[in-house]
């Protein structure tokens, strides 16, 4: 099948050194794996449809959506369903998302950067006791332990605040948090903690002027991964929270339903304009989310 | 590597344990603690409201003799192997030649990726309105596949596919990315020393790149069967369980009993459930996998 490596795959890994890599040989040429290339074109066309009606159906009027249905070109396109939908309370629901995003990332960003560098550069039992604490805590489903969480929130007088949603929302985030950076951390060289150590600096200082600019990597993933996390999470604003003023994007969605049952176009209009802010991140952020989301698996 | 194993391995410049605790302690607040919460909350009787009371047995019985729950956990069952089947031999073939050099991976990675970004919430309600049967697809997919009503959602098994399908949709590029970081971590001179031996691509695919992608498919199985143990969002917006209790899983039935009906101890019990069942996958995936040995990515290279 595919018979090259790309020189750029997963930072962590191509730092290792392979010696000098030998010329290539000039007999072999890269095969095409064509059942590969096949697939991915199948796969193109069952993404691009839907997405093509998701779109094409937001530059319609409601009337023209309705005569002439999902797949059709709209032949005068405008963006008045854009309007309603941000006339309306969305921009509400995407502050509070925003704070939520943010808020979710900086805590994720803290916890797993200490919790990571503990766990690699720690000997001891407890150490390892921590490390698979977080990966059991890979398949705790939130639902299953949303009932307890929402007794938890009521408890503490947080239920219907946007905390309610951000702490169990960070929480959530942090196993998969702790895995990547743990794997980032891994491969620092030992002889640079050492060098710093022998200089006396302090466990606070290796952390920030070692461990965290040569992480940056993975620290991106980290904050990219919990954002998403929060931005798309439905779960836990749908069980701790109640009034339109903490009401996030994915519940305002949610909502829509009901608002727009039958302005086609402006329901859609929500779901693009919910989608816009995370893809435009993802471009920026390509790279760190692909190689990121490339270390889970392992080998 | 050898350093970190040796006996005589400097003290100086490592860190304590108290680094770990505050992550470790919120962790455990909100996800460690209400895993033993629902545990107690499932031998009570609990609206929500008033304060549990200790109802010993009573939930667990009742959740062994409940056929709307037997459904559930079969239709949970079914969901979770037919995402496997449906989805490993798409990922895999995807994965791998993602791996592999081909032109525009930018703009097709792009692509493929949008489904992955948005929210399950969001791509629920655009699956919602193309299988709408009276202004969406519908009617034509419905043709197409040679179902009798065109109402998709509105019939039992085309409710069931719809959620398969739509879940597919949305996962497939994030396993097809853990396999494509898999693939790429194969050393190339394993296909060189084929390619000299004479094996063809498929075989080459067979000898070294399925075996060589075990634990990428030990993970990847693993998070699809947590996921579609946990499959929720698409459910509450695609068809609300139904049409009947067609498309009722154990995540949705908690959320019906729990939140719906406010019978939260049965729920609990529910839920309890699920976390034993899924906690058993992750059981797997750790064991499976060695994570826990800190090995370095590098080693082998």
């Amino acid at each position: 099948m595919n018979r090259t490596i790309d020189k750029r795959a997963g930072t962590a890994a191509s730092h290792a050194p392979r010696g000098t890599r030998p010329a290539r040989k000039p007999f072999r040429l890269p095969r095409a794996n064509y059942a590969g290339g096949l697939g991915a074109a199948v796969w193109l066309v069952i993404v691009i449809v839907p997405l093509y009606i998701l779109v094409a159906s937001t530059l319609q009027t409601r009337q023209s959506y309705l005569d002439n249905g999902p797949l059709s070109l709209p032949s005068e396109p405008t963006f008045d369903a854009y309007r309603t939908v941000l006339e309306g309370d969305f921009p509400r629901y995407l502050l509070n998302t925003l704070i939520v995003t943010a808020a979710c990332a900086a805590i994720a960003i803290t916890l797993a950067v200490t919790v990571s560098y503990s766990i690699v550069r720690t000997r001891s039992r407890m150490s390892r006791r921590i490390f698979q604490l977080f990966l059991l805590g890979l398949a705790i489903p939130s639902q299953a332990v949303i009932i307890p969480v929402y007794l938890i929130i009521t408890e503490l007088q947080l239920y219907d605040t946007l905390l309610a949603i951000i702490l169990p929302t960070a929480a959530f985030s942090l196993p998969v948090s702790v895995l990547i950076l743990v794997g980032t951390m891994r491969d620092i060289d030992e002889e640079l903690y050492e060098s710093m150590a022998l200089d006396g600096a302090s466990q606070t200082r290796i952390l920030l002027q070692l461990v965290v600019p040569v992480s940056r990597a993975g620290i991106s993933t980290v904050g990219v991964f919990s954002a998403l996390g929060a931005w798309n999470g439905f779960l836990f604003p749908l069980i701790l929270t109640q009034s339109p003023e903490t009401r996030v994007l994915t519940l305002g969605l949610y909502d829509f339903v009901g608002e727009f049952r039958v302005d086609i176009p402006a329901l859609l209009a929500a779901v693009v304009l919910s989608i816009v802010p995370i893809f435009t991140a993802y471009l920026f952020a390509r790279r760190q989310l692909i190689n990121g989301l490339m270390g889970v698996g392992g080998r | 590597m050898n350093r970190e194993k040796h006996p005589s391995a400097p003290r100086t410049g490592r860190p304590g344990i108290a680094w770990a605790i505050p992550g470790a302690l919120f962790f455990l607040f909100f996800a460690g603690a209400p895993m033993a919460i629902v545990g107690y909350l499932s031998f009570t009787d609990w609206n929500g409201l008033s304060d549990p009371v200790w109802s010993g047995l009573d939930n667990w019985s009742r959740l062994w003799q409940d056929d709307g729950m037997r459904n559930a956990v079969w239709l949970s069952l079914l969901l979770t192997a037919l995402t496997w089947l449906t989805q490993t031999p798409i990922v895999l073939l995807l994965g791998v030649w993602a791996a592999g050099r081909q032109r525009n991976r930018a703009v097709l990675s792009a692509i493929f990726f949008v489904p992955l970004l948005a929210s399950s919430v969001a791509l629920a309600l655009l699956w919602r309105t193309i299988f709408d049967p009276n202004f969406g697809l519908a009617p034509d997919i419905a043709d197409f596949l040679g179902l009798e009503s065109a109402d998709l959602l509105g019939s039992e098994r085309g409710a069931f596919a719809a959620i398969l399908f739509v879940t597919g949709w949305q996962f497939v590029p994030f396993h097809m990315l853990i396999y494509q970081g898999g693939a790429r971590q194969i050393p190339r001179s394993f296909y060189d020393a084929a390619s000299i031996d004479g094996a063809g691509t498929v075989r080459q695919f067979f000898h070294i790149t399925l075996p060589q992608l075990r634990n990428t498919i030990v993970t990847s199985t693993v998070l699809m069967v947590v996921g579609a143990l946990t499959y929720f969002d698409t459910v509450l917006i695609l068809t609300r369980g139904g049409p009947g209790d067609a498309t009722a899983i154990v995540p949705y039935l908690m959320y019906d009993t729990g939140f719906k009906a406010f019978d939260l101890g049965y729920a609990s019990a529910v839920a309890t459930a699920l976390v034993v069942v899924a906690t058993a996958a992750s059981l797997l995936l750790v064991r499976l996998t060695g994570f826990t040995r800190m090995r370095s990515t590098r080693e082998g290279l």
